[in-house]
């Protein structure tokens, strides 16, 4: 088992799929020109994502699977890699305050960079959330929030469109029940959960590199995807999954960062 | 009074004169308790308690010290600020307590900045002038807040001097046999009408709210602002924005003149029935750009009530720092780092400055100890955290205390219960041991900390501790708590 358990079209009908996927934004309007993406530098997440990466300017959603619905620790450290990896300052909304900053830190996201938001309501959450977007010389906005209706993200997403920002919404419910809610269709071009996993068994006595299932339940224009990865490096970068006996957690040197300076870049003339 | 000021733990009074009496006007805290009180005549005080200090007091000089303290509070808290002599300042905090967390926190913020001064303080927010100098000088509680319709019930209670009667007034309700405020509001008007004259009845109804009742602020010495009357009172909030629009750029004008920025500006907006709106934007650093006080000031125009229209409108500068000429813009400079103090500007204004922050590291090894909170756009610190171990995603705000079972004494529990759920520990790393704090206080000069971090069966990832080394019932109770949990 190579630790991936996704199912893959037939590579011959890319092109002819992509040319239609063009033509279908074409339509929406939505494109003038191409939209920067943040890769993940993993092949297989990136292969499936239209563009190659996570789409800059665009709304995306994360929650938890399981008990982390609640506490969002996987599904904010994975956010925060994301964060990471993007320029400039990243501002993070919360309605209670329980971030661990030096976790942050060690996914690449550095405490000089997050100005956290303490917004007393979901309705505050969300006016910051807007706010931050439409600003657009923010690196990522990521805010915690319950629920979130069509309407609220449909402007979300207007706002990170028009500024060409990284919007995060992570979703964190106060009971259990309320993971129900996830369910409902929202305006984000992405939706992510993230559930633990078993760390791989070490030859010694510790914790492994933790892992996670990432599940890409919904993506505009893409296929809905099932992935097992290593959590995020020092760099917020993850690894994939290798199952293999005994193979110690290797931190993933996948790419030479070049690429996210290059978004940087295009980002800042834009 | 410098080094001339008497010892804190002498009997102070301070005297002056009442037609041809000297009779003490005030008397400090060890007097006080000694059983003096205002109005004994000087003879008497110094026959009753020899060893009283006694000074002239200083009527105007104590004006004055009054007047700046409102003006510090007009900087600092709210727009609108009055002097309330003898002993009172009077804020009007309508739409400036959200800047400092609600009205509980803002009234806990002005005592103690009070009490670091040395000045004792007490403190009352209600919904009228009257109903707040009756609560904050007669009421119980050194800080109160009365929520809105309830200052009635909360006055019923305190003495009739609170309403600000004149004294022969007082005197002839006690007379009367009426001495709390209660009562007093039972009686029928008419009578006392007859009886003391329309002032009853005219500050009862102040105190209640039923009565407008202006306060006329104070206002810095050569202010920077710009007004604009209206021969016709406005009261469309497009109007009124598109009014801002015409008073913001000469305002930033006169602040360019000067060399300076703006840190607060208030918008006064007065109303035709003689009360006054205000608006206040606080920002992180001086501003005087025309275009960003005006998206800021708009932002706001949804909280006041017009009324019956605004005829006049005021943009004051209340705290302004100097500022220099920089460069905007330069095609040499390497594309910068955007600019967000404006988000930061505005951010702050919807839920409060100290609502906006970033973390930085503090050299401590507890770890609920080891950031501070520091204002967003505050200088980099080049320090991080030390990166020798993984910390949780999520640090629960205080440590949860679980039932586990381990080995003593150092190795990670077999089994723990939290929140009802019982998890199996299937690896671990650790013990990480943190010592406690000697210099923080004596409970700490022996306690210990052991964490592990502990994954259970289904793959999560918690950080528990044991209070204690497991060896030595000094160092700790023994128990298990957990205190974060792992992405």
């Amino acid at each position: 088992m190579d630790g991936l358990s996704c199912h893959m079209p037939a590579s011959e009908s890319r092109p002819a799929l992509e040319v239609l996927r063009e033509q279908i934004s074409r339509l929406g309007g939505r494109s003038g020109r191409r939209r920067a993406v943040l890769p993940f530098g993993l092949d297989e997440i990136d292969s499936r994502l239209p563009g190659g990466g996570l789409m800059l300017g665009a709304l995306h959603e994360v929650a938890g699977g399981g008990c982390d619905a609640l506490h969002a620790a996987a599904a904010g450290q994975f956010a925060a890699g994301i964060a990471g990896r993007t320029r400039g300052k990243v501002l993070w909304i919360v309605s209670r305050q329980d971030v661990f900053a030096p976790a942050l830190m060690q996914v690449g996201l550095s405490g000089r960079r997050v100005i956290y938001v303490e917004a007393r309501s979901d309705v505050d959450v969300l006016a910051c959330f807007e706010e931050g977007l439409r600003h657009g010389g923010l690196g990522a906005v990521v805010a915690e929030v319950a629920r979130l209706s069509m309407t609220a993200s449909r402007r979300l997403q207007l706002a990170a469109e028009t500024s060409g920002a990284l919007g995060i919404a992570l979703r964190r419910w106060r009971r259990p029940t309320g993971a129900a809610d996830f369910g409902q269709s929202t305006a984000s071009v992405t939706r992510w959960r993230v559930s633990v996993l078993p760390s791989v068994a070490l030859p010694v006595p510790g914790v492994g590199r933790p892992r996670w299932r990432l599940e890409l339940i919904r993506a505009r224009a893409g296929d809905e995807a099932i992935f097992e990865v290593e959590a995020c490096d020092g760099q917020g970068r993850l690894a994939q999954s290798g199952l293999v006996e005994n193979r110690l957690a290797l931190p993933a040197v996948l790419a030479d960062g070049s690429d996210q300076e290059a978004v940087g870049r295009r980002r800042a003339r834009a | 009074m410098g080094a001339d000021a008497p010892a804190p733990e002498a009997a102070l009074a301070l005297v002056g004169r009442a037609g041809r009496r000297r009779v003490v006007r005030s008397v400090d805290l060890v007097a006080r308790k000694a059983g003096l009180c205002p109005g004994t005549p000087v003879a008497k005080a110094q026959a009753l308690y020899p060893d009283l200090t006694i000074m002239d007091a200083d009527p105007q000089g104590d004006r004055e010290g009054l007047e700046k303290l409102a003006l510090w509070f007009q900087r600092r808290m709210a727009p609108v600020v009055a002097v309330d002599p003898p002993d009172g300042i009077v804020l009007d905090t309508t739409g400036a307590d959200h800047l400092h967390g609600g009205e509980q926190a803002m009234l806990a913020a002005m005592v103690l900045r009070l009490r670091r001064t040395g000045v004792t303080a007490k403190a009352a927010v209600a919904d009228s002038l009257g109903a707040a100098h009756a609560l904050a000088r007669y009421g119980r509680a050194r800080m109160l807040v009365v929520p809105p319709g309830e200052a009635a019930a909360a006055m019923a209670d305190l003495p009739i001097a609170a309403l600000r009667l004149p004294d022969d007034i007082v005197d002839g309700l006690h007379a009367l046999g009426v001495s709390r405020i209660g009562p007093l509001a039972g009686m029928p008007r008419a009578p006392l009408a007859l009886r003391f004259g329309p002032e009853v009845a005219r500050r009862l109804d102040q105190a209640f709210g039923r009565v407008a009742e202006a306060i006329v602020p104070i206002r810095p010495v050569e202010p920077v602002e710009v007004s604009r009357n209206f021969a016709e009172p406005i009261g469309a909030a497009e109007t009124i924005a598109r009014m801002i629009g015409t008073l913001v750029p000469p305002l930033c004008q006169l602040l360019e003149e000067r060399g300076q920025g703006g840190r607060c500006f208030d918008l006064l907006l007065h109303r035709v029935d003689s009360r006054a709106e205000a608006i206040r934007i606080a920002t992180a650093q001086p501003v005087r750009a025309a275009g960003r006080l005006i998206r800021l000031l708009c932002e706001k125009i949804e909280t006041i009530d017009p009324g019956f229209g605004i005829e006049r409108m005021v943009l004051t500068v209340s705290w302004a720092e100097p500022m220099g000429v920089r460069q905007a813009m330069s095609l040499l400079d390497e594309a910068d780092e955007p600019d967000v103090s404006g988000l930061i500007d505005s951010l702050a204004n919807r839920v409060g400055t100290q609502a906006l922050y970033r973390f930085m590291p503090v050299e401590s090894d507890m770890p609920e100890r080891s950031f501070c909170r520091v204002p967003a756009l505050a200088p980099d610190e080049a320090k991080d955290w030390p990166d020798h171990w993984p910390r949780p995603m999520r640090l629960l705000p205080r440590p949860e205390p679980v039932h586990a079972m381990a080995e003593l004494p150092d190795q990670p529990p077999i089994f723990f219960i939290w929140r009802g759920v019982r998890r199996k520990v299937r690896c671990a790393d650790g013990p990480e041991r943190v010592f406690g704090e000697w210099w923080k206080g004596d409970a700490e000069l022996t306690t210990a900390r052991d964490y592990f971090r502990v994954e259970d069966t289904s793959g999560e990832r918690f950080w528990i501790y044991r209070a204690g080394d497991g060896e030595h019932g000094e160092t700790g109770s023994q128990g298990w708590f957990l205190h974060g949990i792992f992405g």
